[in-house]
C-alpha cells in the first residue's frame, strides 16, 4: 500500500492510517492504537523541540552578550543540550527533610502535563492537529492555567523560605496575566467569529489578522506578547526564579530530572505561547500573500505550511528571547501594577473597539 | 548605628519571617550576610553580618616590613588595589619626609584613575546583572579587559598591580603605556554613552532605582558614608579636592555632586565620575615627565617613632591609613579606615520599608567590596 504524504493537506494521510488500522483490528482498539501513536509522537516531538529550544536560547543569549555560546560538544555545539540532559538524569535526587513528599514529587509532573496538554492542540498544518476542539482558544488558555498549580505546590512543599517567596510571587503574577492573555486572544475570536483554531487559521486565508484587523489587532498582539511572557515566567518578568535574588525561586530545592522538568516546561510554554500568537495573529500555517495571484504568491504557496508555521513561531520566540536578555527585571509590585492599571484597561478598551468594528464591518 | 524606629523590632520575636540573604548568594558579591526580617515582601529590619572574610590584615602587618605590608593592602579593596597601595606608600613617605620624583606622581595618578574606571565598570556591570539585565555584565567586562591588558603589559599582573613601594615604583612603565591609554580613552568615550542609554534610559531600570532608598546628607555624615555614595547625597567628600596628593593639584576636574540621594543618583554619580576620570587621564597621559621612577631609599625602612595618618580617595570612598610606629622596621599598629565598612551599615537605615528586590538594588548601588569591610 502506498501512503501519499501531501504536505499541503495532511488529512489524506491521517485518513489512510485510520482506515488501515480499522482494517486489522476492531474500531475500539484502533482508536486506542491511534491514541498511543499520537501520544508517542508528541512525547518525542516535545523532547526534541525542548532540546532544540534550549540550544537556541543559549546561542541567542551568547551572541547578544558578545560571546560564542556552546561550541565544543558536536559541530557548533549542537549536542550540548543532550550532554546536559544526560548529566541531569545522572544527578542525585536530593530528598528534602520535612518536605511534603507527595506534593514535592508531583509538582514537576503537573507542570509538564499542563504544557503537554496545550501542545496537543496546536495546528501545525492543514489536517496536522491532534485535538481540534470547537473551543480551541478557550481550551488552551484553560489548560495552561494548570501550570500555576504545579508552581505553587513546588514552592510550598519545598519547606524553604526562598522557594515559598518565589512561588507566591509567581502565583500572583500568573493569575493576573491570564486575564490579559484571554482578553487579547478574544480580539481575534470576535473578528473571526469562532474559537476553533483551525477555523481561525482558515479565516486568515485572505490575509493575516494582524493586517486585517489593523489597530485593535496590533494592540492585542503587543499586549499578548507582554502578557504571555509574564505568563510563562520569562523575560523581564522572571522574578519567580530571579537568579540574582532568590537563587532559583520555586525550584531551588529540585535536582536532577525534576529540575529538568521545570526547565523543559518553561521552554515548551514559551513555544506554546509563541505558536498561539502565530496561529491567532500571524496566520498560523498560512503563507504570506501580497494581493491575489502573481508569481510571488505562487512561490509563497509552494513553501510547505509546516515550514511557514515553524518560521513564524521561531521569529516570535526570537523576539521573546531578545528582550529577555536586554531588559532588567520588574519588581513584583511594578509587575502587578503593569497588569492591573495598564494592560487590563487597554484590553477592555480594545475589546469594545473590536466589537464595534466587527459590527460596522470596518475591517478587511 | 541603630535608629530609634528600627530598635523596636526584635528579630526572633513572633510574627517575624526571617530570611538570610547570604553569605553564599549570587548578589552580595562576596561573603556578606544580611539577616532580613520580612512582612510579606516588605522589609522590616535588615542586620548586616560581616566578618566572614576577616583575615587579620592589620594584625599580620605588625610582623611585616613596610614594603611587605603594601602587598597585603592589595587584597583589601581589590578593585582599587593601586589606591590602597598608594595610601600606605604616601603615609610612609610622609613619615620619612621623602620627596618622590615628578614622574612617580604622574604615573601613580594615572594608575589611580585607570583603576577607578575599571572599578566603576565592574560596578556597572554587576549592578545591571543584579537587576536582571544579564547582558550588561559582559559588556562591562569587555571594556575592563582593555584596561587590564594595559596593566598586564606594563606590570605583568591584571587586577592587583603591586608596583608601588615607598619612594616610588618598583619598575618603570612599558614604552607603549601612553599610546595604549590614549587608544583606550578614544574607544571608551564612544562606548560610555551607549551604556548610559542601555540602562539609564530604560523605563524598567528607572522604575527600579528612582526614588528608592533616599539617603539624606545627614545620614551620610552620621554613618560616615564617603565616596560616590556620599556624593550622591550632596556630601562633598572627595579627598582629591579636600587634601590633594600625587598629581591631583595639577589637573582640573569636577567633583561630581548630586542632591537626590536615591539609588539612581548613586548610579549617575559613578557614570559621571568615569567621564571625569577620562578627563584627568587625558590631561596627564601625554605629559609624563622623564626622570627616575623611584627616589633613593635605604634598604631597610624604619619609620621614626610617632603617629602618621594619610587618606586617599579610592573608588568607593575615603581610605585612611593610620600607622603607629615605635622606631622599628615593622609598625607597632596599623589601622585602616575602610570606606566599605562605613558604607555598609547605612543599609539598615535605607532598606526599611522597601521590598527584597530593592535590597539587592540598594546594595548594588552602594558598591560594596566585602573584603574591604572585613579586612
Amino acid at each position: 500500500m502506498i501512503l501519499v504524504i501531501d504536505v499541503y493537506d495532511f488529512s489524506g494521510l491521517t485518513q489512510a492510517i485510520d482506515k488501515s488500522l480499522k482494517a486489522v483490528m476492531s474500531p475500539g482498539w484502533a482508536t486506542f492504537a491511534e491514541y498511543v501513536i499520537i501520544g508517542l509522537i508528541f512525547l518525542i516531538f516535545y523532547a526534541i523541540l525542548g532540546l532544540f529550544l534550549v540550544y537556541a536560547e543559549r546561542k541567542v543569549c551568547a551572541f547578544i552578550q558578545n560571546r560564542l555560546g556552546p561550541n565544543r560538544v558536536g559541530p557548533l555545539g549542537i549536542f550540548q543540550t543532550i550532554a546536559d540532559l544526560i548529566k541531569l538524569l545522572m544527578k542525585e535526587l536530593v530528598p528534602i527533610k520535612n518536605a511534603d513528599k507527595l506534593l514535592f514529587n508531583i509538582a514537576p509532573f503537573i507542570v509538564i502535563i499542563a504544557s503537554f496538554m496545550a501542545i496537543a492542540s496546536i495546528p501545525f498544518a492543514r489536517g496536522l492537529q491532534a485535538l481540534d476542539f470547537n473551543i480551541g482558544v478557550f481550551y488552551i488558555v484553560a489548560v495552561s492555567s494548570l501550570g500555576v498549580v504545579g508552581i505553587l505546590l513546588a514552592g510550598w512543599s519545598s519547606n524553604s523560605k526562598y522557594s515559598l517567596i518565589g512561588a507566591m510571587r509567581s502565583g500572583a503574577q500568573v493569575i493576573s496575566y491570564e486575564l490579559s492573555v484571554g482578553l487579547s486572544l478574544l480580539t481575534v475570536v470576535v473578528f473571526a467569529g469562532t474559537m476553533q483554531l483551525s477555523e481561525i487559521i482558515e479565516s486568515q486565508a485572505n490575509g493575516w489578522w494582524i493586517f486585517k484587523g489593523h489597530v485593535p489587532a496590533l494592540t492585542a498582539f503587543i499586549v499578548f506578547l507582554i502578557a504571555s511572557t509574564a505568563e510563562t515566567n520569562r523575560g523581564p518578568f522572571d522574578l519567580a526564579e530571579a537568579e540574582s535574588e532568590l537563587t532559583a525561586g520555586f525550584h531551588t530545592e529540585y535536582s536532577g530530572i525534576r529540575f529538568a522538568f521545570f526547565f523543559l516546561a518553561e521552554f515548551m510554554n514559551m513555544f506554546i505561547v509563541a505558536s498561539l500568537a502565530t496561529t491567532v495573529f500571524l496566520g498560523g500555517w498560512m503563507p504570506l500573500h501580497f494581493g491575489t495571484g502573481g508569481v510571488f504568491n505562487r512561490i509563497m504557496d509552494f513553501i510547505p505550511p509546516v515550514v511557514w508555521f515553524f518560521v513564524k513561531t521561531g521569529i516570535v520566540i526570537y523576539i521573546m528571547m531578545w528582550f529577555k536578555w536586554t531588559f532588567p527585571r520588574l519588581r513584583i509590585d511594578q509587575l502587578l501594577t503593569l497588569e492591573w492599571k495598564y494592560l487590563l484597561p487597554i484590553n477592555l478598551f480594545n475589546i469594545t473597539l473590536v466589537a464595534f468594528l466587527t459590527l460596522m464591518g470596518w475591517h478587511f | 548605628m541603630q535608629d530609634e524606629v528600627v530598635k523596636n523590632i526584635i528579630l526572633g520575636e513572633d510574627d517575624n519571617y526571617i530570611i538570610n540573604v547570604g553569605p553564599q548568594h549570587p548578589s552580595t558579591h562576596g561573603v556578606l550576610r544580611f539577616e532580613v526580617s520580612l512582612q510579606g515582601e516588605t522589609i522590616k529590619k535588615v542586620i548586616p553580618h560581616c566578618g566572614y572574610i576577616h583575615r587579620g590584615i592589620e594584625k599580620m602587618s605588625e610582623r611585616l616590613t613596610y614594603p611587605q605590608i603594601i602587598h597585603l593592602t592589595d587584597r583589601m579593596d581589590y578593585l582599587s588595589a593601586h589606591m590602597n597601595n598608594e595610601a600606605v606608600c604616601l603615609c610612609v613617605e610622609k613619615a620619612l619626609e621623602v620627596e618622590v620624583p615628578e614622574r612617580v606622581l604622574y604615573i601613580r595618578t594615572i594608575l589611580n584613575e585607570l583603576n577607578r574606571i575599571a572599578s566603576h565598570q565592574l560596578w556597572w556591570c554587576a549592578m545591571g546583572m543584579d537587576l536582571g539585565a544579564l547582558t550588561t555584565f559582559f559588556y562591562g567586562l569587555r571594556d575592563r579587559e582593555k584596561i587590564l591588558d594595559i596593566f598586564e603589559e606594563s606590570f605583568g599582573t591584571r587586577l592587583i598591580q603591586s608596583v608601588n613601594t615607598p619612594g616610588g615604583l618598583m619598575q618603570d612603565i612599558h614604552p607603549g603605556f601612553q599610546k595604549r591609554i590614549t587608544e583606550f580613552i578614544k574607544y571608551f568615550r564612544k562606548k560610555l554613552p551607549e551604556y548610559d542609554q542601555l540602562l539609564t534610559g530604560n523605563v524598567i531600570f528607572r522604575e527600579r532605582t528612582e526614588g528608592i532608598a533616599i539617603m539624606t546628607r545627614e545620614d551620610a555624615v552620621q554613618y560616615g558614608v564617603t565616596g560616590p555614595s556620599g556624593r550622591a547625597s550632596g556630601l562633598s567628600c572627595d579627598i582629591r579636592k579636600i587634601a590633594p596628593y600625587g598629581a591631583y593639584p595639577r589637573v582640573s576636574f569636577k567633583e561630581v555632586l548630586r542632591t537626590e540621594g536615591d539609588t539612581l543618583a548613586r548610579y549617575k554619580v559613578r557614570i559621571e565620575e568615569m567621564y571625569e576620570s577620562m578627563k584627568i587621564l587625558e590631561q596627564l597621559t601625554d605629559n609624563i615627565p622623564l626622570g627616575d621612577y623611584t627616589a633613593k631609599m635605604k634598604a631597610v625602612i624604619r619609620l621614626p617613632a610617632g603617629e602618621f595618618y594619610q587618606r586617599v580617595e579610592t573608588a568607593r570612598g575615603e581610605l585612611g591609613v593610620y600607622i603607629v610606629s615605635d622606631g622599628n622596621k615593622t609598625p607597632y599598629r596599623i589601622k585602616f579606615r575602610a570606606p566599605n565598612f562605613s558604607n555598609l551599615f547605612v543599609i539598615s537605615k535605607l532598606a526599611v520599608g522597601y521590598k527584597i528586590a530593592d535590597l539587592i538594588a540598594i546594595s548594588g548601588s552602594l558598591d560594596l567590596v566585602i573584603p574591604d569591610i572585613d579586612r
